[in-house]
């Protein structure tokens, strides 16, 4: 099967990149530059009715009855729906369909959604939505997971094999964890805690819906999943797929937050359905805190073993993972937390026993770096404790064990590239490591730490044998090669990338490839944009249809021009020889190969090879290739407020092969900024009524642009073989280690080890304090 | 979206036309200077208005001008402006220095200086959308009965959070006020201590300008003023405490007199004269002005105590009262303020 062909890590061209490989500007960066992309919610239809979601006031209550009545009489109103107009479950994990566009008879945080109106305009539909009348019975609202655990009824899902409030419990265990602690030489352990962050992508959710005449439904939505989202789609309103078109405009970020289906993609299409009139849902930012899906607050506790040398023996991990009120991706989520963190070091012995526990709060899910930002945290963490335990240099502690190249972890996970240890050379050189490290004044200090994270999994959310992913490459003489793709383009360039690929490997330059993406009438299938899957899985069926057509046109210029097709090179838009002999416009040549081989088109497609261990969640979490990244960051601390200050961070990525550099280190920028800010000041917290403390971008604290550190990308490229010309991904590994990073930098400074995220300047200081007291 | 509800929006040209148009439409209708603080607290429905009288088109409400010693800045002034006045900046520092670290560029732009002093009180339980407070069952600064800061209590703590509120304070400033007569008086009575009714302004009262008393320059007095104010972002963010400090001292650097303020506390920005106190006759050139700063920082811990109103963590903004005063008091010292949190 095509999809799983090697195509190699060489250039197409005897080895020399001419497109790939140097920076690229973005297909729609001059669109986005001026104004003229157009967002889901810049689309606008003759006849367009607007809608708006009634949502929850109680963390946790029964809907006893609703009265629509008034709303419906409302004038302007043309549309109103509750639970029992979608009564169909959902949830992007087939297993776990726990959701439902509105509430139908349980509503479980505050902002649970309960109805929808279409109206003429946005403040109709909210007038409406005043007047409907909703007997909701209070029942206990369950804020932390020790309280839904300590209280299992009335349960927030009832669900007959995991009671008890419980989402969802993986306990794996490799090697003999406990004999490897009872003979090791040191063994450090501890608790951390993760507090809960969430993606606040600058384009709030927003979708469109349009029936016609001929029954079908065509949705515009900020997704980031097309096709999850057409399959739910199809589910929910018990429409053949056939009959439903989804397109994902532009889309103004995502960072995992628009992973799953939503109530206002399924409500503005049953509203249209239901008024024959497209029906628009934008949400509000707020509205956009209670959709949520951010990164679950985690309590995490490590034991970590070593021999008297620092070699790891045995990880040993305990987890409670606060999943909010839905599974989402929780089921992924838990065995990520887990399963993720058998990299970049070796350790033959490792146990990860992990709970998600339900609680009345908007729902987590998956956020840039998935399930396995927060158990690094904790890990990096002790792993400076051992250093320090053996005055060791935590740099050359992490050398002692690397994991390496072509080899397997302890939980049976393939490792092929690894250019984890050039990572710590590259971080340990540019901070001037071993010049300052634990050399700078008191309140000023470095802190390394790795990670690890996967180029895709070979885990599609629903089992099935087709290509994970494909594409469908037209050319014709007009010079034009158009991709069609399933792939998102969130903002991180996917579209780029492949139009990259196409322009290397026909020839042509990138301003004559057009990308058709996530538009599912026209484009193959493609999961979507999440586990950092789109580079690796669809730039390798962009290799696989481009070599198609590629053969065409060189067959069709060596008959015309009588010479062997290896003698031809295509470059720059024009065909030659390698000679330097011959020169056709690119055009001309591929008038050539349609006039020999008629209309001109291509498929492509990519599937993983078997991967992952032997036993129950084995694949999850099993890559094609892993991307490494190793962080240096500098912080200053001041001793009087608590206030940690980061200045610099050193971020080292092995993205493999760096098809755009430009893309990258803005990846590895943006991860490094995302991870700082979260570790300083985004909480994304749920106070004592049930309420988001502050569901606004003024009180949902992101770093701004004089809060953020100086970034230093240093890209490292370890050619993986199965990868795209030896790419692998770089848009979430590199925000795991700036959290352990900082906090180890923090001890550097200070001597005082950060165990519970935020570092907010009052547990810094709260800390500083018990430091000096315990001092004197 | 959040959309702001619909009202009418009226464009005078002159104050007198601003004041006829307050008095013709009653309590309904608001004065719109920038828009910054007014136009989100509409979004949210924490305030309503049916009409709004805008100020942009009457040109005698903006400028900056010397007047007979004092400074006379106008209501309508951007905040941007003051931050960037040559005069400002060199006669009354402090106020230039709260001026430019109010929210952010693009905010200064379009803030106004009165409308920074009129700045609605800000508390966690009222900067939230109806639903959000309708949900918690609303609270006594808007269509509820509860405080949710203080248990039982019966009058707003919502805290005053404008930055050049504690700096015109220690500049002594007066403002002009326009109702039925002008008048003018002391900024202090502008405020007053219940969070939910901050304002001494009668509804049909413009506030016209700002007039600030210059100091005298001679070689045997210098005045030396800073700003300090506690964020979380070094951007963006309302005060988590303010602290203004006017030091005078004499050719000997001895402390003739001093005058501090701070913010974002309760409903009104606080003058501290007994902390202020401390500092009198204090040579700010020798060992003594450390002990000062120490004493003054004790005194201010006493006197301020910062609640659970404004986001953040109550204790640490307690902790950070004599840090702050003392950090703002040596940048008055050295003219080297604003203070704005970085780590020192």
């Amino acid at each position: 099967m095509a999809a799983r062909d090697q195509h190699g890590p060489q250039a197409p061209w005897r080895g020399e990149f001419r497109v790939l490989t140097k920076p690229q500007r973005k297909v729609d960066g001059a669109a986005k530059a001026t104004g003229e992309a157009l967002f889901t919610d810049d689309l606008a239809l003759p006849g367009m009715l607007y809608a708006r979601t009634l949502r929850s006031p109680h963390a946790h209550a029964r809907i006893r009855s609703i009265d629509t009545q008034a709303a419906r009489a409302l004038d302007g109103v043309h549309g109103v729906i509750t639970g029992a107009d979608l009564p169909q479950s959902y949830g992007v994990i087939p297993w776990t369909q726990d959701e439902t566009a509105l509430a139908t008879d349980r509503v479980r945080f505050v902002g649970d959604e309960v109805a929808a109106v279409a109206a003429v305009d946005e403040r109709t539909a909210e007038a409406a939505c005043a007047l409907i009348e909703v007997d909701f019975e209070v029942l206990p609202a369950r804020l932390t997971p020790e309280e839904a655990l300590a209280n299992p009824e009335p349960a927030i899902h009832h669900n007959e094999r995991r009671p008890g409030n419980i989402s969802k419990h993986v306990k794996l265990e490799f090697g003999d964890v406990d004999g490897a602690a009872a003979q090791a030489a040191q063994v450090v352990e501890g608790d951390f805690s993760f507090h809960g962050t969430t993606h606040a992508a600058i384009e709030p959710h927003c979708a469109l819906a349009r029936p016609d005449a001929d029954g079908r439904l065509t949705l515009w939505s900020a997704t980031q999943i097309t096709h999850y989202l057409h399959r739910a789609l199809a589910l929910v309103l018990g429409l053949a797929p056939e009959k439903i078109r989804v397109i994902q405009p532009c889309l103004g970020g995502a960072f995992g937050g628009k992973s799953d289906p939503f109530s206002l993609e399924f409500c503005a299409a049953k509203l249209a359905l239901i008024t024959g009139r497209p029906v628009k849902l934008l949400w509000t930012r707020e509205e956009v805190f209670y959709a949520h899906r951010g990164r679950h607050p985690m309590q995490m506790h490590y034991r970590t073993s070593s021999d008297g040398e620092g070699h790891l023996t045995g990880v040993d991990a305990r987890l409670l993972i606060d999943g909010g009120a839905y599974s989402s991706f929780g089921l992924v989520t838990t065995y990520y937390s887990g399963q993720l963190l058998t990299g970049p070091y070796d350790f033959p012995s490792y146990r990860f026993d992990a709970t998600r526990v339900f609680t009345n709060k908007p729902p987590c899910g998956p956020k840039r770096g998935h399930g396995s930002v927060q158990p690094r945290f904790a890990f990096e963490v002790q792993l400076d404790e051992l250093a320090e335990r053996l005055q060791l240099d935590p740099i050359e502690l992490r050398r002692r064990n690397l994991l390496g190249e072509n080899t397997t972890t302890v939980n049976g996970q393939r490792i092929t590239s690894n250019g984890f240890a050039r990572c710590l050379d590259e971080v340990e050189r540019a901070s001037g490591w071993r010049e300052r490290r634990g050399r700078l004044p008191r309140g000023h200090g470095l802190g390394v730490a790795g990670s690890m994270y996967i180029s895709g999994t070979n885990y599609p959310v629903y089992p099935n044998d087709m290509p994970q992913g494909g594409v469908q490459l037209k050319l014709d003489r007009s010079g034009l090669v158009t991709l069609f793709t399933g792939a998102n383009d969130i903002g991180q360039g996917s579209s780029t990338v492949l139009a990259g690929i196409v322009a290397e490997e026909l020839g042509v330059e990138p301003e004559a490839v057009r990308v058709v993406a996530a538009d599912t009438d026209l484009c193959p299938v493609d999961l979507g944009a999440y586990s950092s899957r789109v580079t690796f899985m669809v730039g390798n069926a962009a290799i696989d249809g481009a070599r198609k057509l590629r053969r065409q046109v060189l067959a069709a210029l060596a008959q015309e021009w009588e010479v062997a097709e290896e003698e031809i090179l295509l470059a720059g838009g024009r065909a030659g020889l390698f000679n330097g002999d011959r020169d056709l416009p690119m055009r001309e040549a591929f008038v050539l190969a349609e006039t020999r081989f008629e209309t001109l088109g291509a498929t492509g497609s990519y599937n993983t090879p078997t991967l992952g261990g032997d036993y129950r969640g084995g694949t999850i979490g099993a890559s094609p290739a892993y991307s490494f990244t190793a962080h240096v960051v500098e912080v200053r601390v001041d001793c009087e407020t608590g206030v940690i200050r980061c200045e610099k961070v050193w971020i080292a990525h092995d993205c493999g092969r760096a098809l755009n550099p430009v893309l990258v280190a803005g990846q590895m920028e943006g991860s490094a900024y995302m991870g700082i800010a979260e570790a300083l000041f985004e909480h994304h917290t749920i106070n004592s009524r049930g309420l988001h403390a502050g569901p606004s971008l003024l009180d949902y604290p992101l770093a701004t642009s004089v809060d953020t550190p100086e970034l230093a990308a240093l890209i490292v490229e370890s050619i993986d073989p199965e990868g795209p010309y030896g790419a692998k991904e770089a848009g979430e590994g590199p925000l795991h280690p700036s959290l352990p990073a900082l906090a180890n930098a923090v001890h550097d400074a200070l001597g005082l080890r950060l165990r519970e995220l935020p570092f907010t300047p009052g547990r810094v200081l709260r800390a500083l304090r018990s430091q000096a007291e315990a001092g004197s | 979206m959040l959309r702001l509800p619909p009202f009418e929006l009226l464009r005078p040209s002159s104050l007198e036309e601003a004041r006829s148009l307050l008095v013709e439409h009653g309590p309904g209708a608001r004065p719109l200077a920038g828009g910054t603080d007014l136009l989100v607290n509409l979004k949210l429905g924490s305030t309503e208005a049916q009409t709004l009288v805008s100020l942009a088109a009457i040109p005698e409400l903006c400028g900056i001008r010397e007047e007979a010693g004092e400074l006379v800045i106008g209501a309508m002034t951007p905040l941007a402006q003051v931050a960037a006045s040559e005069v400002v900046r060199s006669r009354i520092p402090v106020l230039a220095q709260a001026a430019s670290v109010v929210a952010s560029p693009q905010l200064r732009a379009m803030g106004t200086l009165g409308g920074n002093l009129l700045l609605d009180t800000r508390c966690q339980w009222i900067n939230q959308s109806h639903f959000w407070r309708a949900a918690l069952g609303f609270c006594l600064k808007k269509d509820g009965s509860k405080c949710h800061v203080v248990e039982k209590g019966k009058r707003c703590v919502a805290a005053a959070s404008n930055d050049t509120a504690p700096a015109l304070l220690v500049l002594g400033a007066r403002l002009v006020v326009l109702g039925a007569q002008e008048r003018s008086m002391p900024l202090a009575e502008l405020y007053s201590s219940d969070g939910a009714q901050h304002l001494t302004l009668a509804a049909d009262e413009l506030l016209v300008e700002v007039r600030v008393p210059l100091p005298e320059q001679s070689a045997r007095s210098t005045q030396h003023s800073a700003y300090g104010k506690l964020r979380r972002r070094a951007s963006i963010d309302f005060p988590l405490l303010g602290l203004a400090a006017n030091l005078e001292l004499d050719e000997s650097k001895t402390v003739r007199a001093a005058s501090l303020a701070a913010v974002a506390l309760s409903a009104q920005p606080l003058s501290l004269p007994k902390v202020a106190a401390a500092l009198l006759g204090v040579e700010t050139s020798g060992a003594q002005l450390e002990r000062a700063i120490v004493a003054a920082g004790a005194l201010a811990q006493r006197r301020l105590k910062p609640l659970d109103n404004i986001p953040g963590d109550a204790w640490w903004r307690r902790e950070m009262v004599p840090v702050l005063l003392g950090r703002t008091l040596r940048a008055a010292l050295s003219d080297t303020g604003p203070v704005n949190g970085d780590p020192q």
